[in-house]
């Protein structure tokens, strides 16, 4: 037998493509998907069609215009969709950094698909969902522990709308003191997400937004020019986007505190610091934390997920209620809560990705938790160390000092090739590779953000930097590879033109396609 | 840190470590983390019990559920927000898949199969409801009302909002903190004895200032509100947006919101395919007509779909993105981010099974199996089966006020029949007493509703 020569990294990939209709297109009358649960004969006997008694115009004229299509082409139209997706199962998912995309471990999925869990009413009499209650207190004494802080709610159903919550605190604190009027600015930092922003936004702030240093540090000599009687919260995460850990964050927290402004921290991310250092220690008066990053539930297409929402004990009592709270020997919902801010989400919030994030802090213990964050370091540290050696890639800012991530540019790649992120994106998908450019605006020129976590092995890692080189080769000697991509992904590149922001050329849904689809046939013809 | 290797990190091997280790230059993890200054060091142990192995942590989460008692094992009657419906199996195979439960912000290349059965989600709900725009789902019920409400407002450059008084309270709480300080509430009066809102009220509280009028149909108490044209009338002649919430699962057989004049419909995806979770199905829509004023209102992505360089490829893509807050931070529309986008695919597929027929088949069990549940009890002695006169849709308030029992006395009986009953309305809604609004769909049999029957015939006249 002649050994078979194998490449060590995956550069023939070619991603699955099945040129799926669009599911109406697979429209046959008479096909049935589903056989749907009928009302029994005897129902029937005795109350009729059950529509008669609705008035005219409040029964619907024409059934809505579904496809009909039968059960097995609808699952395989949807598994075809699925194999066109690069799941975090699929490839080594560190480029979409800040978003802290790690193992998610199967035994949670199992775990979860419980009829015990999937077929909980949110309603029922406490005494019938003790187990469920028990979890969600037993992930706030965990969460407690991690952060510092003195209470958890669970009911926010992502970073945003945890940030929305704490936005929402922050004016409720200060309409109780009565300084709500006066106290109307919320500051945050260019390096963060930009919901820091949006919902204070929302709950009427004017923004502050510090910008870097030299050095990449949010400007605290900014920080003390815009501190005032004004500054109703201070928003941060930190490490930010760039990975830089910010060593003067208590100063910034006493600064915001002696002004008399709350300060809260968004550890969306917060994987290098597990067991290393806490919200508490650094001055924050709440934090919160996405259970769909840090702690291994899935990120599932863009949610649903949970932005566990920690705070002080002055401010558990304007916490969304309920919470859960251990009574006895008994587990409670408590929905006294003094200043509640009301509800951000409905019921009690994502239980799956509770008891998911639950299962997974047991699965570690306090000294797994701990080596998460270390490895999580080490794994980034030598990512940065090699990406910051490929030709065109540099690392902004002070040099060193990060801890679970890093902001890179390819300002000179782009310069010297013609080559952007964006080009450097679409190839790494003919790699089976998903690569984040960052959010905007692009302060970095030619940003990616990688991060990656403690899943990864070293030869993963490997993997990656061996795109990222081969890539930066291609554009000095072939550009014209990079920018044509994608040639191995499931479509070619998009015709954007103006198909995404002129209402003329814009389709919204199926049915507005096929309209303007037949309008521009009646004019050409 | 601990020296046993982990099998979630694979990095703990020590010599995969200490080559890494040589290749940043320095000595020890610890180093790395040099830039923390001691002060900030947390120097305690957290108090999280020690790891366990896969079998352990089966049993001990396993052990921690089956403290709970389930819908499977208990008869369960509650909705009012949540509600226990039929699941078809591919539904839970297509969420469940690997690629989709794993996948995040992949671009539309890599994700495009993402991107395509979300884009047929945003379609096939707006056949559903009728509208030619539906977003990417946000949170739940209440958000989309809450955002919907917004950009009514950012529409009409108004601040005042009037709400039907028959909204769930609990969806009130969200929407009211969600758009104060610029927004203010005010409450339209309602019937008693039809739950149908007072238009006398309502035209008496309309102004110049009115940005939105909010209803929910079928109504929180679930009667069927039957005057959507003379509110739609009424909010146009003042330049008001109406604003219609509504269960997705009603619209094979109730007239969809647009056809009685809603600018904007929405409501909660749960229904169509999502576990109850114990409320860990919910999921908000939006859904509006193509109308670019309204459009650039979203602060939701709206996937559309597009050409690609190669003939025959449809391609996908975000519409309109700048307008949000991932394009332009605090100057976009509200804020964006990880919402539930799993559920709208989920929705997707449901449509895709159940088509018209099917919908329209639900939607007529639904009606047939609530008013058996009605006309059953009616005969129990001093129980009004429908407190509400108006022909209602899945939900009814039961009155126990003749009983001389409270809904949480009758309650505990019925849990100890293995009966989950109603949700007691006495607190939400005084004015009514000890009622409840109890919840029947197409997944109780003839033999539940007759169950529930008996025993509270045998509860109420102990």
């Amino acid at each position: 037998m002649l050994k078979i020569q194998r490449h060590s990294v995956n550069i023939d990939f070619h991603q699955a493509k099945w040129n799926e209709p669009i599911i109406f297109e697979l429209h046959q009358p008479g096909e049935v998907g589903v056989e749907v649960p009928q009302a029994c004969q005897e129902v029937v006997d005795v109350v009729g069609d059950g529509i008669s008694v609705l008035p005219q115009n409040i029964k619907r004229a024409n059934k809505p215009n579904l496809p009909e299509i039968g059960q097995a082409r609808v699952l395989r139209h949807y598994v075809r969709l699925s194999q066109e997706t690069l799941g975090s199962d699929f490839n080594v998912e560190i480029g979409q950094g800040t978003c802290t995309m790690k193992y998610i471990p199967k035994i949670n999925e199992l775990l979860i698909r419980n009829a015990k869990l999937m077929e909980l009413h949110p309603l029922q009499d406490v005494s019938t969902v003790q187990g469920m209650l028990e979890i969600i207190h037993n992930m706030d004494l965990a969460m407690r522990e991690i952060s510092g802080m003195d209470a958890f709610s669970f009911q926010p159903s992502g970073g945003t709308q945890a940030l929305f919550a704490m936005a929402s605190i922050v004016r409720k604190y200060f309409e109780v003191k009565g300084e709500a009027d006066q106290r109307n600015e919320i500051i945050t930092t260019i390096f963060s997400h930009p919901s820091q922003a949006a919902t204070a936004v929302v709950k009427g702030y004017k923004i502050i937004t510090l910008h870097p240093d030299e050095n990449g540090f949010p400007d605290i000599e900014k920080l003390k020019e815009v501190v005032s009687e004004r500054t109703a919260g201070f928003v941060v995460a930190n490490p930010e986007d760039t990975g830089i850990y910010n060593s003067k964050i208590e100063e910034f927290t006493k600064i915001v505190h002696d002004a008399g402004g709350i300060c809260y921290y968004d550890q969306a991310n917060a994987n290098g610091l597990l067991g290393i250092t806490r919200a508490k220690e650094a001055g924050f008066d709440m934090c919160f934390f996405n259970l769909h990053k840090t702690f291994a539930a899935p990120h599932m297409c863009g949610g649903p997920a949970t932005g566990a929402l920690g705070v002080t004990e002055e401010l558990k009592p304007y916490l969304p209620g309920p919470i859960v709270e251990k009574n006895g020997d008994q587990y409670v919902l408590n929905d006294q809560l003094e200043h509640s801010i009301g509800k951000v989400r409905a019921f009690h919030g994502v239980a799956q990705t509770i008891l998911r994030s639950y299962a997974w802090i047991r699965a570690l213990g306090q000294d797994g938790l701990k080596a998460v964050a270390e490895i999580a370091v080490l794994n980034n540290n030598y990512l940065y160390s090699k990406v910051s050696k490929i030709r065109g890639a540099s690392v902004p800012y002070v040099q060193g000092q990060r801890l679970e991530q890093v902001r890179y540019s390819w300002e000179q790649l782009e310069k010297e090739t013609g080559v952007t992120t964006e080009d450097v994106q679409r190839r790494m998908t003919d790699f089976g590779l998903h690569y984040w450019t960052s959010h905007h605006p692009y302060i970095v020129p030619q940003p990616f953000t990688l991060e990656p976590t403690e899943s990864y092995s070293k030869a993963d890692l490997d993997e990656y930097i061996h795109a990222l080189e081969q890539i930066s080769m291609e554009a000095y000697e072939n550009p014209e590879v990079v920018k044509n991509a994608p040639q191995n992904s499931t479509i070619h590149q998009l015709i954007e033109a103006d198909y995404l922001d002129d209402p003329a050329k814009w389709c919204t849904s199926w049915r507005v396609y096929q309209e303007k689809v037949k309008n521009e046939a009646e004019i050409t013809s | 840190m601990s020296k046993k290797v982990h099998p979630y990190i694979p990095n703990m091997v020590p010599e995969v470590k200490q080559k890494m280790l040589d290749e940043i230059g320095v000595h020890s993890i610890k180093e790395l983390y040099s830039c923390i200054p001691e002060k900030l060091r947390f120097k305690g142990t957290m108090n999280i019990p020690k790891a366990l192995n896969e079998l352990e942590l089966r049993r001990h989460i396993e052990g921690l559920l089956n403290k709970n008692v389930s819908t499977n094992e208990y008869l369960n009657f509650l909705g009012a927000g949540c509600w226990q419906h039929f699941i078809p199996a591919v539904c839970d195979e297509v969420n469940q898949r690997a690629e989709f439960l794993t996948a995040y912000a992949g671009e539309p290349y890599e994700d495009h199969g993402r991107f395509q059965a979300l884009f047929e989600y945003q379609s096939l709900m707006a056949e559903l409801v009728d509208m030619e725009v539906v977003n990417v789902p946000t949170f739940d019920w209440a958000q989309a009302a809450a955002t919907s409400i917004r950009m009514a407002s950012r529409i009409t450059k108004r601040t005042k909002v009037l709400l039907a008084n028959t909204v769930s309270p609990e969806r009130k709480k969200i929407i009211t903190n969600y758009g104060t300080p610029q927004l203010t509430f005010e409450d339209v009066d309602f019937n008693l004895n039809t739950g149908l809102m007072d238009l006398t009220d309502l035209e008496r509280k309309l102004s110049n200032d009115v940005a939105a009028i909010y209803f929910e149909n079928p109504s929180y108490l679930g009667f069927i509100e039957s005057q959507g044209q003379e509110i739609s009338n009424l909010a146009k002649k003042y330049g008001a947006i109406m604003v219609v919430g509504v269960d997705p699962i009603s619209l094979g057989i109730l007239a969809q919101p647009s056809q009685y004049g809603a600018d904007i419909v929405c409501g909660d995806l749960q229904p169509l395919g999502m576990h109850m979770n114990f409320s860990g199905g919910q999921a908000g829509f939006i859904a509006t007509h193509n109308d670019p004023t309204f459009i650039n209102e979203y602060p939701s992505r709206l996937f559309g779909i597009i050409p690609t360089v190669q003939e025959g490829e449809y391609g996908f893509g975000d519409i309109a993105y700048d307008r949000t807050s991932f394009a332009d931070r605090e100057n976009g529309k509200e804020s964006v981010g990880t919402q539930t986008a799993l559920w709208g695919i989920t929705a997707g597929v449901y449509l895709s099974l159940m088509g018209p027929n099917g919908m329209y088949e639900l939607g007529q069990a639904i009606m047939q199996n609530s008013q058996y549940a009605v006309m059953q009890l009616n005969k129990i002695k001093n129980i009004r089966g429908s407190r509400i006169t108006s022909p209602f849709f899945k939900e009814f308030m039961i009155d126990f006020n003749d009983t001389g029992l409270t809904v949480e006395e009758v309650n505990k009986q019925l849990l100890e029949h293995k009966i989950f009953g109603g949700k007691d309305l006495s607190k939400e809604f005084p004015q009514y007493g000890q009622s409840a609004l109890y919840c029947v769909t197409e997944v109780h049999t003839k033999e539940d509703i007759d169950k529930l029957v008996s025993v509270l015939s045998k509860v109420v006249t102990k």
